[in-house]
């Protein structure tokens, strides 16, 4: 089963050094300068000006080629579980129903289910490898960048926790490389053409991936809740919005920092419990100074009520979602032998 | 043709619309709440405040679901064509190769160039349509911003500067002119390789490559880039930098304030009086502990350095659209007649 | 000893279209069955079934006395040459040898070889790029190679031209005789069976219509011509096959066991093709249809 799997394997694995080759390359060459310019602006051993350093730093390469490297990164550990299903995942099976040469394969003295489960686990290997080391490559070249954001403003989209970064970061991408494989040789063998199989492994991945950030990641492990009196001076947000000839409403967002948090749900509610939203009062809707508005705001004695994800929870969470795709992949890999072996040709 | 075209392009054809009104829902869905934000902060009405209002207006987005989206739909631009190329362009031809069909279908009384020449015809302008109505979409949806970073005046807002990589090839006509040309590099892969698999896997990789390397070599080039220069002032800087790590004196890079609003710089160095780009070395002004920052720059101030940036201008927006179409158009169309002659010419 | 194949009640039903009825089948090892029917009989289905490619809808199938493709044993002693020769087209002939040597424990690794270069195939060809002769030999060579004691053929020989599926057939008895093998061979081209089979199975419309010995089954086999008649008016033990009449003459096709003594008809003995559209003949729609009336 070794034999013939890397056989029919060559070119994919070919392609997979390809890509990992000249990324190492490119982050190679480049990561070093990260390095030195985070030595250089004194973030290592800051103390107290640590915010302003940090966003220095980040301000600095933003506009420069690091800068479009690290939102290339970005794409690239997204794309590569994708990619690996589709080209990987959905022909390995369907190729052969499409072209009958199942007929030759399942009839050596290999049972179908050794032949399913040698071909699922060495490219599931190699796929799972194949994130991993992308992974390990450009979080190492990112983790400059990482460390200075954690210092920044929560809720930068950029943080490692957020939902953008968290699953371009880690061992997160390997549990996507698995899933994203085992997704693909099913799609192949209930869809039996390799095409449509490719097309769909690509929607229901995506799908996947947008439902459980939006959804599921945040809430892995559950959300440290924290309430603070609110503060109009202080406030992040302070926004009156109309809505057509409706009542005028309130959105109020107070003012929260924690370092390299991620922040879910950052309300304003009233004494009652309710979520506060207006009506504003005439200090605010008058053309008078901010000030007065505040001061209104002030008087209602309102709380903020803030759910987030501290930055300590950076790796539990890595696990807990490597976790939930290593199981899905099993379970999918599971359904796949299983349909081969009550297969009719 | 046509029927035949359009029967062996349902799916396809499904699939994409589906897709588009996906998007749709999903942009009606948030636009509007967009648009009430870019009025809540006055920006319609702005007369002084106008740059401060924007700055607002972006940094409220900052961390939204808003933001995603913006990132997302920029993603999607680039995405589309490149899976059109390969869902649509490579399987086209190559299908039939691979499966003997061809020897049916070029043996009707349709000769063969028509045959491919009207497959191409009619799925490339159905690719053209689908991502110019994307962009259409994502324009609409988007408009907020770039009007906010139109008022924004000379506080530039550059994360949403249309004329730069990469928001420039996800607005306007340019995604068209990608569609158009990934179509006719997949539906080339297949008719060359003639195994659908591999003609996907090579379009992907040579599309990938181009569009990386358009808006690094081509794109800043596409019209000769206005030069300007102005008088460096070490105080409004954007950055001053002192590398002492060689072995040498210490080293510095300087990189002055100056910029246009909305123009994507191509370059901004800082150069001495003989026209050499300024490097060093660092007086002691700038390397001593004990010395005061505002030092550096007086010394710095005494060289009479000054920027020199290169830009393309935010007004030269559309005639760089049109110019970028136009390439992948004829690179399309090169690509198509390829197409044509090889399956003329083909053993079966 | 074992029969190669042992069906009781078999049948397998698509949708709602029953593609194999009631099939019960007792093939003995050590022969070469010929399987004949029109296209859409049957045949792909029994031998997918006997295969382990497809499961029952009802009824079973022993192949070698176990269930088909149920452990690497079984798996081991069953060749299979599927229609349209199936190979990898990506492969090279020596990587489809190498293929058979890693996948199988008792792959005969000189005799695969010595084949191939007794068809004088490239060992560097990739399968795709050789003709359908050279394929359907490759695929036989694969299926000889790992000594099977019963090789089953789906048509191997459909789409080949007559010299290539006299070589197919030669090197097919060679190996038959070498390897003691049972053999079972589907076809709708009936001359090719006649030159190798010794046992022949009859598919019509999802059913067995007979199987048996060739050689019983043609001297059990008459055609009987005489003046017109009834079925009816035939006596017992004469099972009519076909039958056809003109305003004088009658002709049957009959299956006795006992020699016919009737002075009035003339009794011809039938071969293996026409035995065999009788057979098909009978089948179509339960009607009885006028047989063709080539004679010998």
């Amino acid at each position: 089963m070794v034999w013939l799997t890397w056989r029919q394997f060559r070119w994919q694995a070919g392609a997979a050094a390809a890509l990992l080759a000249v990324v190492a390359i490119v982050l190679g060459v480049t990561g070093p300068g990260l390095v030195t310019r985070y030595d250089q602006i004194g973030l290592p051993s800051c103390h107290t000006a640590c915010t302003a350093l940090a966003s220095q730093y980040i301000n600095e390469l933003e506009f420069t080629t690091y800068g479009k490297l690290f939102y290339a990164g970005l794409v690239v550990m997204y794309l590569v579980p994708a990619l690996i299903g589709i080209f990987w995942g959905a022909p390995l099976i369907s190729r052969e129903l499409e072209t009958g040469t199942f007929r030759l394969a399942w009839n050596q003295s290999v049972t179908r289910t050794r032949w399913t489960l040698g071909k699922l686990s060495l490219i599931g290997l190699a796929s799972v490898a194949t994130a991993g080391l992308l992974s390990l490559a450009i979080s190492w070249w990112a983790s400059p960048i990482d460390h200075a954001l954690s210092y920044g403003q929560s809720g930068s989209h950029f943080l490692r926790l957020s939902p953008l970064v968290f699953g371009a970061r880690g061992v997160a991408p390997l549990g996507y490389g698995a899933f994203a494989f085992a997704l693909g040789v099913t799609a192949g063998v209930l869809i039996r053409r390799a095409v449509p199989a490719m097309a769909v492994t690509l929607v229901v991945f995506a799908a996947v991936q947008i439902l459980m950030a939006t959804l599921v990641q945040p809430h892995l492990i559950p959300p440290v809740q924290t309430t603070a009196p609110f503060n109009a001076s202080t406030a992040n947000e302070v926004v009156i919005t109309s809505s057509g000839s409706g009542p005028l409403t309130m959105i109020l967002k107070g003012n929260f920092s924690m370092p390299g948090a991620w922040i879910l749900s950052n309300q304003t509610i009233a004494p009652s419990g309710r979520v506060f939203d207006g009506p504003p009062g005439r200090a605010c809707t008058a053309n008078l100074p901010q000030q007065d508005c505040n001061n209104w705001l002030n008087s209602l004695h309102l709380r903020q009520l803030i759910s987030y994800q501290p930055a300590s929870r950076f790796w539990p969470l890595q696990f807990a979602e490597t976790g939930v795709y290593l199981v899905l992949a099993a379970g999918l890999g599971a359904l796949c032998t299983w349909q081969i072996r009550r297969r009719r040709a | 043709m046509i029927w035949l075209s359009w029967r062996q392009f349902r799916v396809q054809a499904v699939v994409a619309g589906a897709a588009l009104v996906v998007v749709a829902i999903a942009l009606l869905a948030t636009g509007p709440h967009l648009a009430s934000l870019f009025d809540s902060n006055g920006l319609p009405t702005c007369r002084t405040t106008c740059s401060a209002d924007a700055s607002n207006f972006i940094n409220q987005l900052k961390g939204s679901a808003t933001e995603l989206i913006f990132y997302g739909s920029t993603f999607l631009l680039y995405a589309v064509p490149g899976l059109i190329g390969i869902f649509w362009g490579a399987p086209l031809v190559a299908r039939e190769l691979e499966s003997g069909t061809f020897r049916l279908a070029w043996n009707q009384s349709v000769p063969r160039a028509r045959w491919i020449a009207v497959k191409l015809g009619l799925v490339g302008l159905a690719a053209m349509a689908t991502t110019g109505l994307l962009s259409l979409m994502t324009s609409w949806w988007a408009s907020p911003i770039y009007h906010a970073a139109q008022k924004a005046g000379p506080n530039s807002l550059s994360i949403v500067d249309k004329i730069a990589p990469p928001l420039f090839g996800a607005t306007g006509i340019a995604p068209v002119g990608y569609a158009a040309f990934a179509f006719a590099l997949g539906v080339t892969a297949g008719v060359l390789i003639r195994r659908t698999i591999p003609a996907m896997a090579v379009t992907l990789v040579i599309f990938a490559a181009v569009q990386v390397v358009m808006p690094l070599l081509i794109q800043p080039h596409l019209i000769p880039p206005v030069q300007l220069t102005a008088p460096f002032n070490a105080n409004t800087a954007n950055e001053i930098m002192v590398d002492s790590r060689g072995s040498g004196p210490p080293t510095m890079t300087v990189v002055g304030n100056l910029s246009k609003p909305g123009a994507w710089t191509l370059s901004n160095q800082t150069i001495t009086p003989s026209g050499k780009v300024f490097a060093g070395p660092a007086a002691s002004a700038c390397t001593s502990n004990s010395a005061p920052p505002q030092a550096c720059n007086n010394w710095l101030n005494t060289l009479h350095l000054r920027q020199l940036i290169s830009y393309q201008p935010a007004s030269r927006y559309w005639p760089m659209q049109w110019l970028e179409l136009a390439i992948y158009l004829v690179l399309a169309a090169s690509l198509s007649l390829l197409c044509i002659w090889q399956v003329r010419r083909r053993r079966g | 000893m074992t029969a190669a194949i042992e069906a009781r009640g078999l049948g397998k039903q698509y949708g709602r279209r029953w593609a194999l009825t009631d099939c019960t089948l007792s093939i003995p090892a050590g022969h070469v069955v010929g399987l004949v029917g029109p296209n859409g009989a049957g045949k792909t289905t029994l031998i997918n079934l006997a295969t382990g490619m497809l499961t029952p809808t009802t009824g079973s199938i022993a192949v070698l006395g176990k269930k088909p493709a149920s452990d690497p044993a079984q798996l081991a002693s069953v060749g299979y040459v599927a229609q349209d020769t199936p190979t990898y087209s990506g492969m090279s002939v020596e990587d489809h040898l190498r293929f058979g040597a890693h996948m199988n424990p008792a792959w005969d690794s000189a005799l695969a070889h010595k084949r191939v270069e007794q068809l004088g195939l490239d060992p560097k060809q990739k399968a795709g790029k050789l003709s359908g002769g050279q394929r359907a030999q490759l695929a036989l060579t694969l299926a000889i190679a790992k000594r099977p004691q019963l090789l089953m053929l789906d048509e191997p020989i459909a789409s080949l031209d007559p010299l290539a599926r006299r070589e197919f057939l030669q090197i097919l008895m060679e190996a038959t005789a070498d390897q003691e093998l049972s053999v079972v061979m589907s076809s709708h081209l009936v001359t090719d069976l006649e030159r190798v089979a010794d046992y022949l199975i009859v598919l019509v419309a999802s059913r067995v219509q007979i199987a048996g010995e060739v050689n019983s089954l043609l001297a059990t086999h008459h055609l009987l011509t005489g003046p017109r008649r009834d079925t009816a008016s035939l006596p017992a033990g004469q099972q009519v096959i076909t039958e056809s009449h003109t305003d004088r003459q009658s002709s049957f096709v009959v299956r006795s066991n006992e020699p016919i003594h009737d002075p009035a008809i003339s009794v011809a003995g039938l071969n293996l093709e026409d035995l065999v559209l009788a057979y098909m003949g009978s089948a179509k729609a339960g009607s009885v249809h006028p047989m063709l009336e080539g004679t010998r």
